[in-house]
């Protein structure tokens, strides 16, 4: 047990907290599992449009793994399967009955769960559609089941901005997290680490009662609760090492399924931003459609963004989409106006979010802003040196990094740490670039370009 | 604001594929966005970016240049009006002054610009802005009676071989502005070194006063022999305290110690400018200063022993220190490089104005080698980092 005190790092203060409560929903008319969500996933349609589904019914599994499902959270028909570009799946909607029907699988339950062994786990998790919750590094991929991982990590806590409330998120789920943690054990001839705020040690009652773990505590600014910064202060990984990594919920999502082998749908989900009526937590279903979760919501802005996760590394759904299978949260903040400012690139700043010290808002910070999805900006060429580092937490040179993928230089892109990270690591390094750099978008390119030269 | 934005979109079309002005898109672009902020949105993740663009970046630096560049038009004509006996009130003073810089500034600004948009027009890219700084930069290390087309040659070479060769901003070795500075001393010595330039005053019509030198302080205290080179500097006029508020001539900004101080200070608050630099660049040249001193004999040359803190306020120590070596794109740009860095061009300005009676100004050179030297340096910090990785157990 330790105790990482991280200096470096930004938070990003938004208007629109989520209230600390949950409000049940009724069960969703609508909801899609997203391919799209699982990055580099190729996926295999089961199923067809009309096709009859229970809870746990596979609706598509992985090319490079069959035995890995992707199963329907309710029970319905097959309403649309949306392709985009290139035929590629990219929702496969359901209608919900309401009837919850579903077979149960024949699972070790509570206590069985301790002895079971990872070769019998691995081929239930696959087949009951919570194996995805696992996702490997390097990488920041959907783990393929062939890996040992060195060992597995679970960040406890999210400093993103507007990041529902962990111990909402958790609330219940005490014995489900316990049984994940008792499966995910098996799995790795490592530990099992788990990630505390060092600020609220006690904050949630599945963290604190956890046995069988390793814990550390982080305290600091954003991205402190990211996973791949906890693991480069905790124990990095070498080249040929693989991890795991687990969000909590998907640690509780697997023990539940192990103790009663059903897949495990309610999740609380935070509707947040400056956008919403009543920011508020909801417990609703896996992947339900927004046009659900807003129902007794509303938005206040007249050309709104929806995305799902956070306003740094969540992705944009319409207003008829659904929530992603990773996210316990739907941010709302409205467009950039359309409106041009005279100017407006040299005003002070008093209201303005901004990491800069140009900005008056870093004199007379206020406690949280109103923020929109302007660009600031346009692309340009690298102006500006040493700030990347303020906001990355690790010992890292990110616009080296970057460089290196940009010349594809394979040896220097791994030396200098590209396998360390993912694109959520760097959001913040995009987020304050005066040159609107993607870091994300370019450490993605070099991961992909090193996974396929293997 | 409805108003511009009418015009602006009016005459879009022309600049937009297909448009007549279709290879001016970039001039359009850059005018455009300076007088109207973009309204484009993000596309993914990250859904909201800072509000600090390179514009507002470089405009800092504009901002922080500005008391050196009013200070300047003042010390133009007070310098005049001292050599030619007058006394003259503060705006007598500074109106001569203004027309002697403004000129030189809007022609290193036009000239410069013609370039920057020229390349962008040619490579089909956006104008940086990086410009705004490199064209008010330029003439401010220029003496006054700077011919204006040798000072256009000299934006020219700065911008075009400085940066466009090796592939515009960002990507440039050199500080461009220096760049420009460095073609002119050796193309035109006689136009930027000697002690005749410094201060402008018409040879035919001006009556000089008796005993006029012209010389910069810096000058005087190499060039002195037989006495202390503070002794030298007191009796040709020159105080510390007048040098610190820059009542000396010399390059049109680097007289004023005080002001270019208010700049570092503007850089060093808001950020833009790197405090590392500047703190290793003075300490750079406070160690090097004190270690000739320790060495200095009485058969040494008496610069040698001139206190170190005067070469602090000497030349253009204090302008390279606080906007030139802090440039961000020819700088060092990992931390430990930036001490390093910044340390090396401390110790060699006043390394080649002690030992080099022939160059007394180090600090142009000393930065242009450093900016050289500085990939190097990050080279072998980014090794550090990989070894370190590598060597983990």
């Amino acid at each position: 047990m330790s105790d990482f005190r991280l200096k470096r790092g930004f938070d990003i203060k938004l208007v629109g907290e989520a209230e600390k409560r949950v409000v049940d929903l009724p069960a969703p008319r609508l909801v899609a599992i997203k391919p799209s969500d699982f990055k580099g996933l190729k996926a295999k349609l089961e199923v067809h449009e009309g096709d009859a589904v229970q809870c746990g019914t596979p609706l598509f599994y992985a090319k490079s793994n069959p035995d890995i499902k992707f199963v329907s959270p309710v029970s319905g028909t097959v309403k649309a399967v949306k392709r985009g570009e290139r035929r590629a799946l990219m929702e496969i909607i359901i209608e919900n009955d309401g009837k919850d029907s579903g077979e149960a699988l024949a699972v070790p339950g509570r206590e069985g769960i301790k002895t079971a062994g990872r070769e019998k786990l691995q081929a239930l998790m696959m087949r009951g559609g919570v194996w995805p919750f696992i996702i490997r590094r390097p990488f920041g991929k959907m783990a393929l089941g062939d890996d040992a991982p060195r060992d597995i990590f679970i960040s406890g806590m999210d400093t993103g901005p507007l990041a529902a409330d962990m111990a909402l998120v958790m609330q219940g789920l005490e014995d489900d997290f316990q049984a994940g943690i008792d499966a995910l054990a098996q799995m790795t001839g490592g530990k099992v680490y788990l990630s505390l705020d060092a600020n609220a040690r006690d904050a949630v009652a599945a963290f604190s009662q956890a046995a069988g773990v390793e814990k550390n505590y982080f305290s600091g600014p954003h991205p402190a609760g990211n996973v791949g910064v906890q693991i480069h202060h905790i124990k990095p990984i070498k080249s040929g090492e693989v991890v795991w990594t687990v969000k909590p919920y998907g640690v509780a999502m697997i023990g539940r399924f192990l103790k009663t082998g059903l897949f495990p749908r309610e999740r609380v989900v935070a509707v947040a931003g400056s956008s919403v009526k009543e920011p508020v937590h909801y417990k609703t279903v896996t992947g339900a459609s927004l046009e659900d979760l807003f129902a007794q919501n509303g938005v206040t802005d007249e050309e709104p963004r929806y995305i799902s996760g956070n306003v740094l590394t969540g992705s944009r759904v319409l207003k008829s989409g659904f929530v992603g299978f990773y996210d316990n949260l739907v941010s709302v903040i409205p467009e950039g106006p359309k409106e041009r400012k005279l100017l407006g690139w040299y005003l002070p700043g008093f209201k303005e979010l901004s990491h800069s010290r140009t900005f008056m808002s870093r004199w007379f910070p206020s406690k949280a802003y109103k923020v929109n999805t302007l660009l600031h900006g346009a692309d340009r060429a690298f102006v500006m040196s040493g700030d990347y580092e303020s906001v990355l937490p690790m010992d890292i040179y990110p616009v080296f990094l970057v460089k290196s993928v940009l010349a594809n230089d394979f040896e220097e892109m791994e030396g200098l740490g590209i396998l360390e990270l993912d694109e959520e690591d760097v959001a913040l390094c995009s987020y304050i670039c005066p040159s609107k750099f993607d870091f994300g978008g370019a450490i993605r390119q070099g991961l992909d370009l090193i996974e396929k030269e293997g | 604001m409805n108003f511009i934005e009418k015009i602006m979109e009016k005459q879009r079309p022309l600049f937009e594929k297909g448009g007549k002005l279709e290879r001016f898109y970039p001039m359009f672009e850059a005018g455009e966005t300076i007088l109207l902020w973009t309204n484009e949105r993000t596309k993914k993740g990250p859904h909201i970016r800072d509000g600090l663009d390179t514009k507002r970046f470089m405009m800092t630096v504009v901002v922080a240049l500005l008391p050196v560049l009013i200070f300047s038009m003042y010390n133009v004509g007070l310098q005049h009006f001292k050599a030619i006996g007058q006394s003259a009130g503060f705006m007598d003073a500074f109106s001569f002054g203004a027309w002697k810089v403004l000129p030189l500034v809007l022609v290193s600004y036009a000239v410069g610009g013609f370039w920057e948009v020229l390349f962008a027009v040619l490579r089909k890219h956006e104008v940086n802005e990086g410009f705004l700084v490199t064209g008010l930069l330029f003439p401010l290390t220029l003496p006054a009676t700077m011919p204006l087309w040798q000072a256009a040659l000299g934006i020219t070479f700065g911008v075009v071989i400085g940066k466009e060769v090796f592939g515009g901003t960002g990507m440039n070795i050199l500080n461009p502005a220096l760049t420009g500075r460095a073609f002119l001393f050796f193309a035109y010595p006689g136009r930027i070194s000697g002690d005749q330039v410094w201060t402008a005053f018409h040879s035919a019509t001006d009556k000089l006063v008796d005993g006029f030198s012209g010389a910069t302080p810096l000058l005087v205290a190499s060039n002195a022999t037989g006495e202390s080179a503070t002794h030298a500097l007191s009796s040709h006029g020159f105080t510390f305290m007048d040098m610190f508020y820059g009542f000396i001539p010399g390059s049109l900004g680097e007289t004023s110690t005080l002001m270019i101080l208010i700049g570092a200070l503007i850089l060093i608050v808001t950020g833009v400018g790197s405090w590392r630099i500047m703190l290793s660049t003075l300490l750079g040249g406070l160690f090097m200063g004190w270690l000739f001193n320790v060495l200095a004999g009485p058969e040494n040359s008496p610069i040698m022993s001139l206190p170190a803190y005067y070469h602090l306020v000497l030349g253009g120590f204090a302008l390279g220190a606080v906007f030139m070596a802090t440039d961000p794109v020819s700088a060092a740009q990992t931390t430990t490089g930036k001490w390093i860095y910044g340390f090396l061009i401390g110790v060699l300005a006043v390394l080649i104005r002690t030992v080099n009676p022939a160059y007394p100004e180090g600090m142009m050179l000393a930065i242009l080698f450093m900016n050289v030297f500085s990939p190097l340096i990050d080279y072998y910090v980014v090794r550090a980092n990989i070894k370190r990785r590598l060597s983990r157990a």
